[in-house]
């Protein structure tokens, strides 16, 4: 038996426009489709494998404005079984402290959570930082960047890898945070089954006040790091043409070389 | 940019947009080399009935989804947005389910629906024969009362998926007697004596097999029988009304493919110093393009709506097919024309969507049958 909680997160789509909004820098969340991030799906997808493969249940949870219920509707519609929604205008802004601070409360509420799967970093305004903070949070071991996971009774293992240090085995007792890497797996498709089954499932909607969290604590306003200056990427220049006049092959090596691409 | 569409509840957005992920994720990438190789997409049938989107507009007690047509049709809008041939395949399937869902007895659809609807089987539907296009009455392939089978000998032609196809929903003559003398037989594609021909050799949709069917003496159980002898014109005609709304909105699919490609080109590509959407004479017709292809999707879903209340639908759909499909030519026309020599080579789709539109102009009733459609529906009316 083995509960699982999967944070989730609503991003733009990248394959649309994104942008930051003028006024304070934040993500700019009106402006794009929004998607479930692709991670997710992929952290989604092994929990899923997890209890199938065993018993138990996977929640997941978001924290997010209200539009975000698309994206816990999508986990659902995957198979996920419930769902825990934080919500609240005073979360607008908050750093990965606060983010971190907000999923431990709201897993704290929660029964006999054995494992808590993230992806590694979200694609939108990330900074990779939530699993490694939470874990300390809630005191429980973390095994970041997991390329393969397998959960046998109590114990944990993980394949870590980063493109700095390879491939490293980590093996923890539950409960335990992981994040992994969109090496993992595929991720399933909702059916039209799942869709159906999705809107009958348990969803949990909480604010920052019902989960004991001070608003203080939170928020754009109290956050630990700030942007104050922010510009859009500029337009992509014209590629180096290379003229093969018998070196072609060795400038173009240069070139990949110049680049750290080989 | 994704069409942007009113859908009538949450599940049906969700939906919409599952079939556009699949669209975009699991056909786009693979349309122009299956269509280069003439390969057949099977695995890609596969996963839409995986994902539940096989029988979508059928009753939920044999596997199907339930879904109105009004959200039918986008999905497979969507579809045909990212390729064609896997639209008008997903189309003649659902086609080809209609005569055992509406016609047959409860035991025959307990028996073989939930399969038809369930995924892992694909559909033909054989009306169509070498010299019975239009007039389809005129269709001879015999089939012959023997004891409690039907031996059936004739070709039909045209048939989607022919080769391919786990069964075949198939028009005979039983008896002389012209249009009343058509039954409608479910043909399991493993049925001794029937064969497909070569695949045809088109000018596009080359990834969707079309062949001749061939009954050489194929023995075909009586209780396969759908409806009553004689009444196999009636399904043939019902399941085109509903089959031409479904290639109407492949039309759409279309021409809104050709039209976003034409507008990513024609905001990159810069000519005396401006992109040339800049220019009124490329901005108009692109203006006219989405003026197409939204008038022919408000045209099929206004049709998808009646049909949904239960109310009759024949011309609207007439007029969906027609306008719709005659805009998928004109669109993808231009798209070409937009983006120049460019266009014409293989290097882009566009030339490829132009082939692909020619054909439902064609197909499930010429566009002239269409017109004489409505304007028959007009001489009824008072």
């Amino acid at each position: 038996m083995t509960n699982i909680v999967v944070l989730v997160k609503q991003v733009p789509d990248t394959y649309s426009e994104r942008k930051l909004s003028d006024s304070d820098f934040t993500l700019d969340r009106e402006s794009a489709d929004a998607v479930l991030d692709e991670i997710n799906e992929r952290a989604v997808e092994e929990a899923l494998k997890i209890t199938e493969a065993g018993e138990g249940e996977v929640t997941v949870l978001a924290v997010g404005p209200d539009r975000a219920t698309d994206a816990i509707r999508k986990a659902l519609s995957m198979g996920a079984h419930k769902a825990v929604h934080v919500s609240d205008p005073a979360l607008h802004g908050s750093d990965v402290i606060a983010t971190a601070k907000v999923i431990a409360a709201a897993i704290r509420r929660l029964d006999s959570v054995d494992l808590i799967i993230a992806g590694n970093a979200s694609s939108d305004g990330g900074s990779g930082g939530v699993p490694a903070i939470l874990a300390e949070l809630l005191g429980m071991p973390q095994l970041t960047h997991a390329r393969s996971v397998t959960v046998e009774g109590g114990t944990i293992k993980v394949d870590r890898e980063t493109a700095d240090e390879g491939v490293t085995h980590l093996e923890a007792q539950l409960p335990a945070v992981v994040s992994v890497t969109e090496k993992i797996n595929e991720p399933r498709y909702p059916s039209f089954k799942g869709i159906m089954a999705a809107k009958k499932k348990p969803v949990e909607t909480l604010t920052v006040a019902d989960l004991g969290v001070d608003a203080s604590e939170v928020g754009l306003d109290n956050a630990w790091s700030k942007v104050l200056e922010a510009a859009p990427k500029p337009p992509r220049e014209a590629g180096q043409k290379i003229e093969d006049s018998g070196d072609g092959g060795v400038k173009i090596a240069e070139f990949l070389a110049a680049q750290k691409l080989i | 940019m994704p069409a942007e569409r009113l859908l009538p509840s949450t599940e049906a957005e969700d939906l919409v947009s599952l079939a556009r992920e699949i669209a975009r994720e699991e056909l786009a990438p693979l349309a122009a080399e299956y269509e280069e190789q003439s390969r057949f997409p099977r695995e890609q049938f596969r996963l839409l009935g995986k994902s539940g989107l096989l029988g979508l507009p059928y009753p939920e007690r044999w596997g199907g989804g339930d879904v109105p047509y009004e959200v039918y049709l986008q999905v497979l809008e969507e579809i045909a947005t990212a390729w064609m041939s896997v639209g008008v395949g997903l189309s003649v399937h659902t086609m080809s389910c209609y005569a055992l869902a509406h016609y047959g007895t409860d035991e025959q659809r307990d028996k073989w629906l939930p399969a038809m609807l369930g995924g892992d089987l694909l559909g033909a539907y054989a009306l169509s024969e070498p010299h019975a296009g239009s007039d389809a009455a005129a269709l001879s392939t015999r089939a012959v009362h023997s004891g409690d089978e039907y031996v059936i000998n004739g070709t039909k032609a045209w048939i989607t998926h022919g080769g391919e196809a786990d069964f075949y929903t198939t028009m005979v003559r039983t008896s002389p007697d012209g249009g009343k003398g058509i039954t409608c037989l479910l043909v399991d594609a493993e049925t001794e004596g029937l064969s497909a021909a070569e695949p045809e050799k088109k000018m596009g949709m080359t990834a969707s097999t079309t062949a001749q069917m061939i009954f050489d003496d194929a023995r075909v159980p009586v209780e396969r029988r759908i409806g009553d002898e004689g009444q196999g014109l009636r399904i043939a005609l019902e399941s085109l009304a509903s089959g031409r709304l479904g290639i109407a909105a492949c039309a759409v699919g279309l021409a809104q493919a050709a039209l976003d490609e034409a507008v990513a080109y024609a905001k990159e590509r810069t000519q005396f110093g401006r992109p040339i959407i800049d220019f009124q004479g490329v901005e108009f017709m692109l203006a006219d393009m989405a003026a197409a292809v939204e008038s022919a999707r408000a045209t099929y879903l206004d049709a998808a709506r009646r049909r949904d209340r239960g109310m009759p639908f024949a011309r609207q759909a007439a007029i969906a097919k027609l306008i719709a499909t005659d805009n998928a030519m004109k669109v993808t026309t231009d798209a070409v024309q937009i983006l120049g020599g460019a266009g014409y080579t293989r290097d882009f789709p566009v030339e490829r969507y132009m082939r692909e539109a020619k054909v439902p102009q064609i197909f499930e009733g010429t566009n002239q049958i269409q017109r004489l459609v409505i304007a028959r529906e007009l001489r009824k009316s008072s």
